[in-house]
């Protein structure tokens, strides 16, 4: 057997009082290394100990501060700075919405670090050995006993004296505790490697089966597995048929604004159009004419179409009658179509068809100037140098 | 221990008590009457400022008694005639109630029957919200809360006399009773005289909001009478700071559940950012009430916060007197808080913000009249309870 040694003397007494006076008489007779262990707090305890108020709340403080500031800054960061998300109309700082994350890890850090600062300050972690535990007086004093232990380290330390102390307070069961003085766990026997690789490679090999076999097993389904329907195809779900839902009766989709006399003659009230024609938008105005428009109308609008007779050919828009519309007739007939011409309403956003308008307006400009029109365009303006 | 610490002398306060309460008294109304000159309505705002806050305070005490009675606990017995003084104020909310129910039509919109014929939310209200049924729900109140207080203190006084065990028995019985009904009538109270202040809104933590900040006010008040008249040497000269500790630790702790209260109150409505329930909050928003909403953060939670947080701090009069009146001062802002915005939105001038001091002057006089009154008669500490013993040993 190990050598062992000699811990302290422990003591029980019946009732928290006896225990308050024991306490105050073990503290008077000037023990330093000596502890009262009771199953539940006891008042008057720290004043009969002479304990002064722990300093275990600065540590508590400190983590729980430190944790206050960590969740906002984080908070900050993460959704103001590197990936700023609108959540429900709020701003990326959304200070209320953190608050209560913020005091739960406030709180977090906070109990942390005042246990693992109790057991590092106290019970001089990683150490998990005491030579109290496991003894008969351990178990009396968590259920009903309340018990003292003075310390053999103790300078005024002399086993006959506390003998007598704890016999003139009454004290029961008095007892010495030893404790072996080698470690009795050694870490690096090969019995205890042997089975911590055994252990190991079970919880591996149980967690490998767990999730890439068990979990694949018939009841589990996965998205992949899952009923649905394919977009395009038929549904067998819906009464109609069709496998993808259209929209609510007046629904508008987002940035854009319905036409309102759509599928009427001409618009009901005359419509102006509410772009200016700068360079920015005749350009725009350009590019959309000669992609969809050019192909029937003619490059200028002439109504000499490109398709080789596959499709008839407009008339000019160069004509008494499209010079006489105004703009929103124009717009009308792009919205609308016109005889054998389709709709270009989802073809043409908003603004294009009045790009568009005003592209056509400078068209029928140029293909009617009077002479004196010509000179004034062809004289050697700044802006027509530059061109 | 010694048998004769256990005698107590009955004691008098001083005259100049008496004094300094009539003169505060008179000050008080004085200032407060003379708002009426100026802006009847605002001052009769004022007037129910201050009734919620002796309400507040006195069902608050009652509420620390029935507390005391329930959980057995000891430290507290030998001042509990503190909060019985306190809750003493009850029986006179029945003629503090009067002019606020002579005068409904100005003060709740709801009590007018032309308004609410306009306004459809109004009447789906008014079954409940009606000048009669609010004047039944008031008086009932106030009769139950007036009831309980003299089944308490009735039993309190007769063990100084009789020292009779049993009747400690009783008032735990009494005070198991009187939680629930305390816990539906201060919420009922709450919303009669404070949410109903703008009919159209509606908020269900109310109550709660409203009882928080009554119980920590009260606690404020009781600690801070505690320690005056310790100071002075009213109270039994065995007691301690240790005695005190408790009394720091509940305000600490309904300091942060006020908070949190308030907090979750307002997080809610501000996160589902609803028309019918955000309008309360911009109502206390803009010119001073911004200045004011933000204050309340610091005088009603993290000021006492900062204040109560060490355990020392629990247990030092000096701190806890300050806090204390801090407490006070913060409640009443609260209080302001939740019932001006429906009055004024403007800026306050600086002659209208004097004249509405005047009637919470005049409650602290009140109060010391009470004290005064009420150790004439009776005892300040309660000689005959059997927890009276190990109270006074109470120690951390």
């Amino acid at each position: 057997m190990s050598e062992r040694k000699l811990y302290g003397l422990t003591a029980l007494f019946q009732t928290p009082d006896e225990i308050v006076h024991a306490a105050k008489k073990v503290q008077d007779s000037g023990y330093k290394k000596y502890d009262v262990h009771t199953p539940y707090p006891v008042h008057g305890m720290d004043a009969a100990m002479k304990l002064k108020p722990s300093n275990l709340g600065y540590v508590t403080l400190i983590f729980g501060l430190s944790g206050a500031a960590f969740a906002l800054l984080f908070m900050y960061w993460a959704m103001s700075k590197d990936y700023p998300m609108i959540i429900g109309g709020k701003p990326f700082f959304a200070l209320p919405a953190f608050i209560p994350i913020t005091f739960e890890i406030t709180v977090l850090l906070a109990t942390l670090a005042t246990v693992i600062g109790m057991l590092t300050f106290y019970f001089k972690f990683p150490n998990n050995s005491q030579p109290l535990h496991d003894t008969p007086y351990m178990k009396a004093v968590s259920s009903d006993k309340y018990g003292i232990c003075i310390e053999a380290d103790d300078e005024l330390f002399d086993l006959e004296k506390v003998k007598h102390l704890f016999k003139e307070l009454n004290g029961q069961n008095v007892s010495d505790i030893y404790f072996p003085v080698t470690e009795p766990f050694k870490i690096f026997e090969p019995k205890f490697l042997i089975l911590l690789a055994v252990v190991g490679m079970l919880t591996s090999g149980a967690t490998y089966v767990t999730l890439n076999k068990l979990l694949y097993i018939t009841p589990f389904t996965w998205l992949m597995d899952q009923d649905k329907v394919a977009a395009q195809s038929r549904s067998v779900f819906y009464a109609d048929g069709f496998g993808m839902r259209k929209p609510v009766d007046g629904t508008v989709a987002r940035g854009f604004i319905p036409y309102e006399y759509k599928g009427l003659a001409a618009p009901v009230v005359p419509l102006s159009n509410p772009l200016l024609p700068t360079a920015q938008i005749l350009q725009l105005g350009r590019k959309r004419f000669l992609t969809f428009c050019s192909p029937c109308h003619g490059n200028f609008g002439d109504g000499d179409s490109r398709l080789r007779g596959q499709f008839p050919n407009p008339p000019s828009l160069h004509s008494e009658k499209v010079r006489g519309w105004q703009d929103g007739n124009i717009y009308h007939v792009i919205v609308n179509g016109q005889n054998v011409m389709p709709s270009y309403s989802s073809q043409l956003s908003r603004d294009d068809r009045w790009a568009v308008i005003h592209y056509i307006r400078a068209l029928q400009k140029a293909k009617n100037a009077s002479p004196s029109e010509i000179l004034e365009a062809k004289k050697e303006t700044p802006s027509n140098a530059a061109k | 221990m010694p048998q004769n610490d256990l005698i107590y002398q009955k004691k008098n306060l001083p005259e100049s008590l008496k004094r300094l309460g009539f003169i505060l008294l008179g000050i008080g109304l004085a200032l407060g009457l003379a708002g009426f000159l100026f802006d009847a309505q605002r001052a009769f705002f004022n007037y129910l400022l201050t009734f919620i806050f002796i309400m507040s305070i006195a069902v608050g005490s009652l509420f620390l008694i029935a507390l005391e009675y329930i959980a057995g606990a000891e430290w507290s017995t030998p001042i509990r005639r503190i909060p019985e003084f306190f809750a003493s104020s009850i029986p006179l909310l029945f003629v503090l109630v009067i002019p606020l129910l002579l005068n409904i039509h100005s003060i709740f919109e709801w009590s007018q029957k032309n308004v609410v014929a306009g306004d459809k939310i109004l009447t789906g209200k008014s079954p409940y919200l009606n000048a009669s049924f609010f004047v039944i729900r008031t008086i009932l109140t106030i009769g139950i809360w007036s009831l309980f207080y003299f089944l308490f203190v009735r039993n309190s006084r007769k063990q100084d006399v009789t020292k009779d065990q049993l009747l400690t028995k009783k008032n735990i019985k009494l005070s198991a009773i009187f939680i629930p009904v305390f816990a539906i009538t201060v919420t009922l109270a709450a919303i009669d005289w404070l949410m109903s202040l703008a009919p159209h809104w509606f908020s269900t933590i109310f109550g709660i909001y409203f009882f928080a900040g009554s119980f920590v006010a009260a606690l404020a008040a009781v600690t801070l009478a505690i320690i005056l008249l310790k100071e002075k040497g009213y109270l039994h000269p065995r007691m301690t700071n240790e005695h005190l500790f408790s009394l720091g630790a509940l305000q600490f702790t309904f300091i942060n559940f006020w908070a949190y209260i308030a907090f979750s109150q307002f997080m809610l409505i501000w996160y589902a950012n609803l028309p019918e329930e955000t309008v309360w909050f911009i109502a206390r928003w803009g010119g001073m009430w911004t200045y004011i909403s933000l204050g309340l953060i610091f005088a009603h939670f993290l000021v006492p916060y900062a204040v109560l947080l060490s355990q020392p701090a629990k247990m030092d009069p000096k701190r806890l007197k300050f806090i204390s009146i801090w407490i006070l001062a913060a409640h009443a802002l609260d209080l302001y808080w939740l019932i001006m915005p429906q009055v004024h939105t403007a800026n306050a001038g600086i002659l209208s913000i004097v004249f509405e001091f005047g009637f919470l002057i005049a409650a602290v006089g009140g109060f010391l009249l009470v004290f005064y009154f009420n150790a004439k008669k009776h005892n300040l500490v309660p000689v005959g309870d059997p927890k009276l013993e190990k109270g006074l040993n109470f120690r951390l």
